[in-house]
């Protein structure tokens, strides 16, 4: 179970890094030069800059943007995975040797999702740095006022909740790809469906949740 | 020895196997034929315990298996081996960690003892360089000796083969034929074998049943299906102009 764990951890969290550090990166870059550009009264101050990108960076992008990334990347690797299992017996194959084959494939996946928050971590320093070279290389911002809006109102609690989305999405997006996968029925035609499927499903459990968590939490 | 008694199967309204009652001898390799639809596939997942019959009862070795609880069916389970039609070897393991699986799952044999074992079950039916290979890289008749490595490296009592020389060619499929029924005796397991093809019968058909329509039309051994007058039987196995020659040959020898 522990190479198990340790081969899903490198696929489903490892692998992913180079994918969520590209568009963090540049989702924060994106997001300190919407906000630089709609600055149009010089009463606002430029560390407005900084501040909108960490609060944008930390609440929701890191958290629900890059699970929605995840529920594409990893969501349909596990729904192809378990499905083509499904589909050429090899499920089968593990009940016969007396394997509990729902325990066997979803469980590690499930441990190694626990490792998320530490990815959305690395997605919200990653954005906020995406955020400082777009509004310092940009000329939009010099770097005193980013790093003075970043620390404006600070409220260590927003990070929490962001790590607490994290964790429910990494549930989500563990088990509901695992289901459409083990659950299916047909050939190589449905196991393409049921990854649509999957994704489908995934991002919109994920929005509703993150509409809930936010209201539970923030609200 | 594996005992059938009266099993019934439906799925919705279609009732798939309307009393099917049967004996399946230790050391003999039984064959299970009939036309696609009869109920063969369905009759071996039940075989399996991966269908639950609605009525009767399958005894192995004595015990009934719908009696059994959750953890003992498992513990039977791991007394069966399992040759798909498609092979179903994991994609993501070479050709020795599909047969070293069921080995690290269920044993605590040292790192060493389950090479060897490996090495052995490997060697018996005939892979001696394929250790490191994955499925995707070797060929058709050789998954299925991988297949049957697996399913007998944990010396299992029970061996099931659904259609296990679908594909192959017929040279190829005489060897795993004739691998299957060596095996058989020389571990004196009860093999059942579910399967289209006539030459099987004709080689290793120790104890053959008919299935048609869900019900068990005849049975008997591959001396008697040559001389039985069941007309379903005789429709079915002669449907090929060879095996029709050969009849009559065999007709014309015997007058």
């Amino acid at each position: 179970m522990k190479t198990l764990i340790l081969k899903e951890i490198d696929e489903l969290v490892y692998n992913s890094m180079g994918i969520i550090i590209f568009i963090s990166f540049f989702i924060g870059g994106v997001v300190s030069i919407q906000t630089a550009l709609n600055i149009t009264n010089p009463l606002i101050p430029r560390n407005l800059i900084g501040f909108a990108t960490r609060q944008s960076v930390i609440l929701e992008f890191a958290p629900t943007f890059t699970s929605i990334i995840m529920a594409g990347k990893v969501g349909s690797y596990i729904t192809s995975s378990i499905g083509t299992m499904r589909v050429t017996e090899q499920i089968d194959a593990l009940e016969i040797m007396g394997v509990n084959s729902l325990n066997y494939l979803v469980f590690p996946k499930i441990i190694a999702m626990l490792l998320y928050p530490f990815v959305i971590a690395i997605a919200m320093y990653v954005g906020i740095f995406g955020g400082w070279t777009a509004g310092v290389f940009g000329g939009f911002s010099s770097s005193a006022d980013f790093v003075e809006g970043l620390q404006l109102d600070f409220i260590p609690f927003h990070v929490t909740y962001s790590f607490i989305k994290a964790m429910v999405f990494a549930l989500i997006i563990a088990t509901i790809p695992s289901f459409h996968g083990y659950y299916m029925k047909g050939g190589a035609l449905e196991v393409g469906k049921a990854s649509t499927t999957s994704f489908v499903w995934t991002s919109v459990v994920i929005i509703i949740v993150n509409y809930v968590l936010t209201q539970l939490l923030l609200g | 020895m594996i005992e059938v008694n009266d099993i019934h199967k439906s799925f919705g309204d279609t009732h798939i196997l309307k009393g099917v009652s049967t004996k399946f001898e230790k050391g003999k390799t039984n064959l299970i034929i009939g036309q696609s639809g009869s109920g063969k596939t369905v009759f071996l997942k039940c075989l399996l315990g991966l269908f639950s019959p609605e009525q009767g009862k399958i005894k192995y070795d004595g015990k009934d298996y719908s009696k059994l609880s959750a953890s003992e069916q498992r513990n039977l389970r791991q007394e069966m081996g399992m040759v798909f039609q498609g092979s179903a070897l994991f994609d993501s393991m070479t050709v020795e960690g599909n047969v070293m699986f069921p080995l690290t799952m269920f044993t605590k044999q040292s790192k060493s003892e389950m090479q060897d074992r490996v090495d052995f079950v490997l060697k018996r039916v005939n892979l001696v360089d394929a250790h490191h290979k994955y499925p995707s890289e070797i060929s058709g008749g050789m998954q299925k000796r991988v297949a049957i490595a697996r399913a007998i490296v944990m010396k299992p009592k029970y061996l099931f083969c659904d259609e296990p020389n679908s594909g192959l060619d017929p040279k190829t499929a005489i060897l795993i034929d004739n691998l299957i029924h060596e095996i058989t005796q020389e571990y004196d397991i009860t093999t059942v074998i579910n399967t289209h093809d006539m030459n099987s019968v004709m080689e290793i058909g120790e104890k053959i049943i008919f299935l048609k329509n869900g019900h068990k039309e005849w049975e008997g051994s591959n001396k008697e299906i040559f001389k039985t007058d069941n007309e379903a039987v005789t429709d079915f196995v002669y449907s090929s102009e060879l095996f029709k020659k050969v009849r009559q040959m065999y007709i014309e020898e015997r007058n």
